[in-house]
């Protein structure tokens, strides 16, 4: 069987992005707060600060200290997910700190630290990617001074189609060459990809091109990060 | 070639073009990169005589010299109160600071001056790079703030509680008869009775959710005259 034949399951192109909707400003008890959904995929990103750095020896004299935490809810998933950190979601509050970190003027706030805190209220696969843009549009919303915003999406292949933002169905093909995951973080004005992982089998040559085709999906993303916040304060 | 791209007031997010040249400088709210001027936060454009800022629309307190804050005392030493002003660092109050009378340690102890949790309005004197912050009291108008109670505003909307040239305020305080301390931290002290302090609160909730829209002044005049009548 071949996926370039057939297409997706959900009857989408291979370049085309899942339904996205953000919102800011949702949480009136943090400094800045973001909601993204990524097709079936749902995060909330809560930040609090610049605000005092405890305990004080973990403070940075010469830059801000950012923590990153990142939490999937019991029920985000089919089969129960244990609450409490885990070696994943450890691994991705870094992954998460290290993409969004590039992007913030991190030496304009030494000796203070914010916290980033995302929970994953629904998981359908590219949690890390819907992650990153809620944790870089609560940033903004806190009022931080940052370069850009930090757009995320996966690339893959299912079998022999290389193609966008995969869901948990695809990214569990078997067939042929089986899928293979990609999430990548890009910052569009700066040129600078910020996370590349790989998840399973590829050649250079198809990698050169999914890589391509998930920082077209970032600009994509990106401008839907700028259209939030617009019309967020022309509404009203 | 010097060229400004977009309006004063457009709403811009970060890592927006605002303008073009070597002849702008990037002020609050903004950064340069190569000749080009870009916003670094969410929030209104104001270009002033090549100057380009860009007034945020949320966020924390940053405290800049010469402000003008609302604090609390939290901690003191032999010399010195700490005053948090609702900011990452720690605001000090040296003695020599504190009175223009003589502050007689030796007769009295520190906290017969300022104890803990007493609220103070005071300027901002000195700000260093590694962020050490120097209060005064020591101009008309600064001192010990007794009896009232403390409400907060977001401090990016410090300027509409204000008014222009503190009217709104000034109107607040004439309906309601209470005394009001604005910080430009969004710590704000008001005095008065229950019901006019409470009144007061509901007004800042109001201008809090509402800020971004013209004519409050007038609203919130319109609102205050109804509690009167009823």
């Amino acid at each position: 069987m071949s996926y370039k034949k057939t297409g997706r399951f959900d009857g989408r192109k291979a370049d085309e992005l899942r339904p996205v909707e953000m919102s800011v400003g949702i949480l009136p008890n943090c400094t800045g707060s973001a909601r993204v959904q990524v097709g079936k995929t749902v995060a909330i990103a809560g930040v609090y600060g610049p605000r005092k750095v405890r305990p004080k020896h973990a403070e940075l004299k010469d830059k801000l200290l950012i923590r990153c935490y990142y939490d999937l809810v019991s029920f985000s998933v089919t089969d129960r997910a244990r609450p409490g950190p885990s070696r994943r979601s450890i691994e991705l509050g870094l992954v998460i700190k290290n993409a969004i970190e590039r992007s913030i003027f991190v030496e304009k706030y030494p000796m203070s630290m914010i916290e980033v805190f995302v929970e994953i209220v629904q998981a359908d696969a590219g949690s890390r990617c819907a992650a990153i843009i809620a944790a870089s549009l609560a940033v903004a919303d806190a009022g931080i001074e940052m370069r850009d915003f930090v757009p995320a999406v996966a690339c893959g292949k299912i079998d022999d189609l290389i193609c966008l933002d995969l869901t948990k169905q695809e990214e569990d093909v078997h067939d042929g060459e089986g899928a293979t995951d990609i999430p990548i973080a890009y910052i569009p004005s700066e040129k600078e990809i910020t996370l590349l992982q790989l998840d399973g089998k590829i050649s250079e040559k198809d990698l050169m091109e999914a890589i391509k085709l998930g920082i077209k999906g970032c600009e994509e993303i990106h401008k839907m990060m700028k259209d939030v916040f617009k019309k967020r304060y022309e509404t009203k | 070639m010097e060229k400004i791209l977009l309006e004063n007031k457009t709403i811009v997010t970060p890592g927006e073009l605002i303008a073009d040249g070597e002849g702008f400088a990037a002020r609050d709210g903004s950064y340069n990169k190569g000749s080009k001027v870009y916003s670094s936060v969410v929030g209104i454009v104001n270009i002033k005589d090549n100057n380009i800022r860009v007034v945020k629309l949320g966020g924390e307190y940053n405290p800049q010299k010469d402000d003008y804050v609302v604090g609390i005392v939290t901690d003191m030493n032999f010399s010195n109160w700490f005053v948090d002003i609702g900011c990452p660092y720690d605001a000090g109050l040296r003695i020599s600071e504190a009175s223009r009378d003589y502050i007689d340690t030796d007769r009295y102890d520190m906290t017969h001056y300022f104890n803990y949790g007493d609220v103070i309005f005071a300027k901002i004197i000195e700000l260093t790079e590694s962020k050490k912050i120097g209060l005064t009291l020591k101009e008309p108008d600064l001192k010990k703030l007794e009896g009232g109670v403390l409400a907060r505003i977001d401090p990016p909307k410090v300027p509409r509680l204000m008014g222009t040239k503190g009217s709104m305020v000034d109107m607040i305080e004439k309906k309601t008869k209470t005394t009001i301390y604005v910080g430009d931290n969004g710590y704000v002290w008001i005095k008065g009775n229950a019901d006019d302090v409470k009144k007061v609160k509901e007004v800042i909730s109001i201008i809090n959710n509402e800020s971004h829209i013209s004519g409050l002044t007038k609203k919130i005049e319109d609102l205050l005259n109804k509690g009167g009548n009823r």
